[in-house]
């Protein structure tokens, strides 16, 4: 058991090594989410304050972005299984005297933490040009992006253990990533979408982006013990179809 | 000496090729054993099985006197292992890099610490410790490789093809610090290679394999010897034959229009022996040269091929060049 759990110890502690290692990544990954902030923020700020009645569209968007930049991030780290596999480093874990569980599950922490580490970055920059956030709303916000990001690390676990290289990469992020920051409700109401509304309610990252919205803006949404509920079980979900995915690999 | 690795009629199949075929192997305590054979002969594929990677399809094995089918974990837990590709984390420097592999196999601190400082000290690059791996060359990379295998103090150590890609000098030092490792941590090295010269210089004793059997196992010399010694080429007045078939140690001899082949064992007393006639007889000699056999000349004889021979497929190319991109 002790041998399990410094396993998972050090494969989190690569993950968060890795991260900081490359100061140029750190600042990368944060330009992508500040410049939609910026230019759809101020792009259509004025349209949705005249249909809302005078909201704040800036406002609406970032816990939006943070559920993007949870996203992105997290299914990319567990695809990155992929390139350890490329670059050989993945065998050094197999042969290790540990369970194929107890690699995934230090694989989705160490994603969870650095993604988790993204998002709170770029909160914080989302602070500096003036967005209104409730921090003391930012513990409840923090459960949510764990969920969030442990989800989807799981996720791209079991997608990289059923692809054989990084060729079916475009395809995952044009049809999985695309539509499910899209339909989440990130960029606008849900309710702008009329009839087709019910679809979104299909997709997880509705309720995890609801949930930061809640709680970083107080803006009405669902109620939060039903994105909470929603989104853990999608969480176990995930997780568990990782763990049965990832250990079937020879 | 007790056996650290036991394999019966050890068989994997893929898709119903037969990568290994009822393999037996008996591998001692502290040697140093080569498995030799051309690209695909089934080396990778024994040594996967032996280490717990691949499940055999038939037959069973035992490492440390675990079975590595159903006692994976005791047989990871009492192994190391150096794969064909590289296998480090480029980002991370030399000590992470060990470090993860300590706490990986569950070794406390103090512990930890202590035993990679031996380790990185047997193969020299102790000055390169916190440097990250990506700036490596790649024998630095194979030997700290090396010393990672080494780190949980495992009975035997796999090495699979230790030097492919690398130069001639650096192949030579990676032979060095191998031998080094394996007298100063008495452990058993287990290596597969398709390099003759490094069989022969490296290991004890050698298995050769082809198409998945093994068709010899000895020490180099007695591979060598069995295919009845040294050669001698000779050119001279033919008039030389009769007299040298009444010398005792000489085989066989192939006469092919006054150049002669001549096998003889001792070759090197064989020689002088051969002008001391001639000069009796006045039959002149035009020239003479010996060579002893190589594993070459062993595996020429068993499967009527040369191991160089062995075209590499495609996927063999490309692998070369991602390994020689990685490095």
């Amino acid at each position: 058991m002790n041998k399990q759990i410094s396993g998972i110890y050090i494969l989190w502690k690569r993950e968060v090594i890795r991260f900081f290692r490359a100061k140029s990544r750190v600042i990368g990954t944060l330009g992508m989410p500040f410049f939609f902030l910026l230019i759809l923020g101020s792009g259509f700020g004025p349209a949705y304050q005249a249909q809302s009645g005078g909201g704040n569209y800036m406002d609406l968007l970032t816990p939006g972005i943070i559920g993007m930049v949870l996203l992105f991030s997290s299914i990319f780290s567990g695809i990155r299984v992929l390139m350890d596999r490329e670059f050989g480093f993945l065998k050094e874990i197999m042969v290790a005297p540990i369970s194929r569980t107890s690699i995934m599950l230090g694989i989705t922490l160490g994603g969870m933490t650095t993604s988790t580490i993204q998002a709170i970055l770029f909160l914080g920059v989302s602070l500096l040009v003036g967005v209104h956030l409730n921090l003391y709303g930012l513990p409840a916000a923090l459960l949510f992006m764990f969920l969030i990001s442990a989800s989807f690390v799981a996720l791209g676990i079991a997608i990289a253990s059923k692809m054989e290289d990084m060729h079916g990469f475009q395809l995952i992020t044009n049809f999985l990533i695309m539509p499910l920051f899209l339909l989440s409700g990130a960029l606008f109401p849900l309710e702008n979408l009329g009839a087709w509304q019910f679809i979104t309610f299909l997709d997880p990252l509705t309720y995890g982006v609801d949930g930061l919205r809640v709680t970083l803006t107080n803006a009405p949404g669902m109620p939060l013990w039903l994105d909470f509920t929603v989104l853990a079980g999608f969480c176990v979900v995930c997780i568990l179809t990782g763990a049965f995915l990832f250990s079937q690999r020879e | 000496m007790t056996n650290v690795i036991e394999t019966n009629k050890l068989t994997r199949k893929f898709n119903g090729f037969t990568a290994v075929d009822s393999v037996n192997l008996q591998i001692k305590e502290g040697e140093l054993f080569g498995l030799l054979g051309p690209n695909g002969a089934g080396k990778t594929t024994t040594l996967s099985m032996l280490s717990t990677i691949l499940k055999p399809t038939s037959g069973t094995a035992e490492v440390n006197g675990f079975d590595v089918d159903t006692q994976q974990d005791e047989v990871r837990n009492s192994i190391g292992i150096v794969f064909q590709d590289p296998s480090l984390d480029d980002e991370l420097t030399a000590y992470e890099n060990l470090d993860f592999h300590g706490m990986i196999y569950g070794m406390p601190a103090d512990e930890r610490k202590q035993r990679i400082k031996e380790v990185i000290e047997l193969v020299d690059l102790s000055e390169k410790i916190n440097m990250q791996v990506k700036k490596f060359s790649g024998g630095m990379k194979r030997r700290l490789e090396i010393a990672r295998g080494l780190i949980h103090h495992p009975k035997v150590l796999f090495l699979d093809e230790p030097t492919l890609g690398l130069d001639p000098q650096t192949r030579r030092n990676i032979w060095d610090h191998i031998i080094e490792m394996n007298k100063s941590e008495k452990v058993t090295v287990v290596l597969t290679t398709h390099y003759m010269e490094e069989a022969d210089s490296l290991c004890e004793r050698v298995a050769v394999i082809d198409h998945g059997k093994i068709i010899a196992l000895d020490t180099p010399e007695k591979l060598k010897h069995s295919i009845g010694g040294d050669i001698i080429s000779l050119e001279a007045d033919p008039g030389l034959l009769p007299h040298l078939k009444k010398i005792k140690n000489i085989k066989k001899i192939k006469n092919m229009n006054g150049e002669m082949n001549i096998s003889a064992e001792d070759a090197e007393h064989v020689i002088p022996i051969i002008f001391d006639i001639a000069q009796k007889n006045k039959l002149e000699i035009h020239s003479i040269s010996l060579r002893h056999p190589t594993l070459e000349d062993v595996f020429l004889q068993l499967t009527g091929k040369s191991i160089r021979e062995e075209k590499a497929g495609v996927l063999d190319r490309f692998r070369t060049r991602i390994r020689s991109r990685n490095r």
